[in-house]
């Protein structure tokens, strides 16, 4: 097999605890068969997982460092956004 | 190296069965750290390791039949080649990566189909040990066949080396279904599995992967066995040199 078909793949692993998969790790493989088959081998050796999802890294778009200050600084002005900001009435106990 | 007689054939056929599953398990270990990338290098250790975990159950089992405080490491560490009963296939050295997954293949389909009706045995010990190791068996198949289909498939290379394999371990596989009487015995009461009875469906299932793949199924010109009766290739001499190493060094030694 030459290295030039391998392709990097993300792990998802669902633990038996949680109800979503979390990233666990990367791995090389030629198909998502075998990243699957490997993301067993390579990740569940001590029984970390129920379910196991893979997907190929290209195909994972994410954010940039430099869209930081356009994504997430205007909402550091805007804490009504919270459920923390609002007084309750004294009525209202259980919030 | 004082010689463990075994005499009870249940003990044997135990026996027989741990010495198939510690040699192949060796033989892969051969691969950790050799592997031909990281992700495979863990795969086949963890192979490895399943084919080691059945061996201490098996040798395990022989040894609590005996009542006289043997365990597992007496049949692996105290037997030399002679003593030895595994089946000829299973020491053969790992050769490169296709020989390796071509073995492995075979012995996976062997393996499933033998594990599936150890599990009715009426020795419930031997069925326990069966119920356990066919779920890893049904893993090692889907990785193995797998990889029959990528070397076949993959360069003239690979295929040219899937064939070299297929062609060196042909010979070796018509004693996976050879009896003696021992196992002939056994098989009467209820205990052993009829090897012979695999044959057929082994052989369908085996040639139409290999078929798939672009191997060409070899002519069946020559056989050999020996391995239950103790006669080995040269290559388990070898094997058992460097497994038996520190034992045969410090004799007694423990962790």
């Amino acid at each position: 097999m030459s290295e030039d078909n391998m392709h990097l793949y993300e792990v998802f692993i669902r633990s038996k605890r949680g109800l979503d998969h979390k990233h666990v790790g990367s791995l090389h493989a030629e198909d998502p068969e075998q990243a699957l088959e490997y993301a067993r081998d390579v990740y569940t050796r001590r029984s970390e997982g129920v379910s196991i999802w893979v997907v190929n890294s290209s195909h994972i778009f994410a954010s940039q460092e430099d869209d930081n200050e356009s994504f997430y600084d205007p909402m550091d002005d805007k804490p009504y956004r919270h459920a923390t900001h609002y007084q309750l009435p004294d009525a209202v106990n259980n919030m | 190296m004082t010689k463990i007689a075994i005499e009870n054939p249940l003990e044997a056929y135990a026996v027989r069965l741990g010495d198939d599953a510690l040699v192949l398990g060796h033989r892969l270990s051969e691969w950790s750290s050799n592997a031909p990338f990281l992700e495979e290098d863990l795969a086949l250790s963890n192979v490895a390791l399943d084919f080691l975990g059945r061996a201490r159950m098996f040798y395990s089992y022989a040894g609590e039949l005996r009542k006289d405080g043997t365990t597992e490491d007496h049949y692996a560490y105290q037997r030399d080649c002679r003593e030895y009963t595994n089946l000829l296939i299973y020491e053969l050295p790992r050769g490169d990566f296709a020989f390796t997954m071509a073995r492995q293949f075979m012995l996976d389909v062997f393996n499933l189909a033998f594990l599936a009706r150890l599990q009715k045995s009426t020795d419930s010990s031997l069925a326990a040990i069966a119920g356990k190791a066919v779920k890893e068996s049904t893993y090692h198949l889907r990785r193995s066949s797998d990889w029959i289909m990528r070397l076949g498939g993959g360069t003239e290379e690979s295929l040219r080396r899937l064939q070299d394999a297929v062609d060196e371990l042909w010979g070796f596989t018509p004693e996976m279904f050879t009896m003696d009487e021992l196992e002939s015995d056994l098989l009467a009461e209820g205990v052993a599995v009829d090897r012979t009875a695999l044959h057929d469906s082994w052989d369908s299932q085996v040639r139409s992967t290999l078929e798939a793949a672009g191997v060409t199924i070899p002519d069946a010109s020559w056989q050999v066995d020996g391995g239950r009766r103790g006669l080995h290739t040269e290559h388990l001499g070898h094997l058992l040199s460097e497994l038996q190493f520190v034992q045969r060094a410090y004799p007694g030694l423990e962790w």
